[in-house]
């Protein structure tokens, strides 16, 4: 077995990836600070909530209470940062080209069932696939709109008159205000499932999002053929 | 798809192995430095002494550029969306009562409008309520996160400036207020002040305006969070520096405009 060096993600876009881990954590945080002065959502009917969003335990936990000058404080700075990577990061694809990587095709839809499939080990082989999978390519062409939809609901919160069209484009301002905390639970949902797919994938996969490479295994022909899709092994995440 | 390595041509090119172990250690060198730098950034801002104004002054710089921003794409024309009396809550809410204390006499309560320095004028509620009246039926938005669907009559900050000869005053860049007390004070640009929404208020619901939401004359800026909406006026002056401003004092935006 020798070793070769597969290039996997190009530099701008692990630039974008971690700086937008941190400014989105703040995001959330600085989220949560004013979300706390008005802690109106839960999940529930009638007089039966099944979830309150927030339990005080957790509010406590996260020193969320009595900060709400804070959070808006923090929100307002980092909000640019926030859109400006997206905005860089999503120009980004499209002049590279790399949406072609991201971007879900026609097949994508039903594809990703056999992927989710697979990975529950309820299907053995997975589809083929390029740089990523048609579940990959579902789950980050989703993230990109979610982030579209955090800035203009956003905008439609912060500016509701001068935005008006973009607050009835919302459904309103208390609508609004509904989305851009569910698109806040969204990305909770996808850290989640981002964490324990990348740590199923393991170290190769993970390390890539910092070298820029994976290293790739192959037996030792006098002429390496060129790689068919198929027989590649590309790690998810 | 990289093609192969050519590692056969010279002795001095490195191994895949070398490649792969030094490029590895180049890439997360730079990956937990940029986090260390990251962090400690953070951590300097968000533990950054903070000002008289109760905001790290680097997040304040960050406000006021945000106004410089907003208040460029701001337009007098942009009303607040207009609701029917019939959508008007009958039980609004009281958010605060700074500057309240006690009940105030109408009849011996005056506004106040500072002119120029020591240029006073004193006007009773019912010269004011000699004016046109208008009428906002709006969704009252306060910081907090909540809003109300409220009604409010009163006089045309616009219309009430023009009446009483005050155009020169216009030119300020800024209105403030103040309670009677002085407990509680605002400070207003003046494109937001003259909008035509923005009411001196001395009615709700249809009625003279209860204790408890400012009588007898209170501000309505639908174009303002709640905060600026200062209530029991005693005092109205201009300036074109910012008239001091109590929840901007306590950390929060001085321009909360929406």
């Amino acid at each position: 077995m020798k070793k070769r060096i597969v290039k996997k993600h190009p530099l701008a876009i692990r630039w974008f990836h971690w700086i937008n881990f941190p400014v989105l954590t703040i995001m959330i945080w600085s989220g949560l600070l004013i979300y706390w002065a008005n802690d109106i959502y839960r999940l529930g009917w009638g007089d039966t909530t099944v979830i309150k969003f927030f339990p005080k335990s957790f509010n406590d936990a996260l020193h969320i209470p009595f900060h709400l000058s804070t959070g808006m404080a923090f929100h307002f700075f980092f909000m640019w940062f926030f859109f400006l990577n997206g905005l860089l990061y999503v120009l980004y694809t499209i002049f590279s080209g790399e949406w072609k990587y991201l971007l879900p095709n026609r097949h994508s839809f039903k594809e990703a069932w056999l992927v989710v499939l697979h990975d529950l080990h309820i299907r053995k082989t997975a589809p083929p696939q390029d740089k990523y999978n048609a579940a990959q390519r579902i789950a980050y062409t989703s993230i990109v709109v979610m982030g579209m939809g955090s800035v203009i609901t956003g905008v439609a919160i912060y500016k509701p008159i001068q935005f008006q069209w973009l607050c009835t484009l919302c459904g309103g301002y208390e609508a609004a205000r509904i989305e851009h905390f569910i698109l806040t639970l969204g990305y909770a949902v996808f850290f989640l499932v981002h964490i324990v797919q990348v740590m199923i994938a393991g170290w190769n996969n993970f390390q890539a999002m910092v070298t820029g490479f994976e290293v790739e295994k192959y037996n030792e022909p006098e002429t390496i053929p060129e790689p068919q899709p198929d027989t590649i092994e590309t790690p998810k995440a | 798809m990289t093609p192969p390595p050519k590692n056969k041509k010279a002795a001095k090119t490195p191994t895949v192995e070398q490649q792969i172990r030094r490029r590895t250690l180049s890439s997360f060198s730079v990956f937990f430095f940029s986090l260390t730098i990251g962090g400690l950034l953070f951590y300097k801002l968000y533990n950054q002494p903070q000002s008289a104004d109760n905001v790290q002054p680097v997040l304040r710089k960050g406000l006021n550029a945000n106004e410089r921003i907003f208040s460029r794409l701001f337009s007098q024309k942009r009303n607040a969306r207009s609701f029917k009396k019939k959508d008007a809550v009958a039980h609004v809410r009281v958010n605060g009562g700074v500057g309240m204390d006690g009940t105030l006499d109408t009849a011996t309560w005056r506004l106040r409008i500072a002119r120029k320095p020591g240029d006073t004028l004193q006007l009773t509620l019912s010269e004011l309520m000699a004016l046109p009246k208008t009428e906002v039926v709006f969704d009252f938005k306060c910081v907090e996160g909540w809003s109300q669907v409220t009604w409010w009559g009163g006089v045309r900050f616009s219309d009430f400036m023009a009446k009483y000869g005050l155009t020169p005053q216009m030119a300020a860049r800024y209105v403030g207020m103040e309670t009677p007390d002085g407990d509680y004070y605002v400070g207003n640009d003046m494109p937001s002040m003259l909008q035509p929404q923005t009411l001196l208020c001395y009615e709700m619901n249809g009625k003279p305006l209860p204790q408890d939401q400012g009588a007898p004359l209170r501000l309505i800026i639908p174009v303002k969070y709640g905060i600026k909406h200062l209530k029991r006026i005693g005092v109205i002056f201009f300036s074109s520096e910012r008239p001091k401003d109590y929840w901007a004092e306590q950390g929060y935006d001085y321009y909360a405009g929406l």
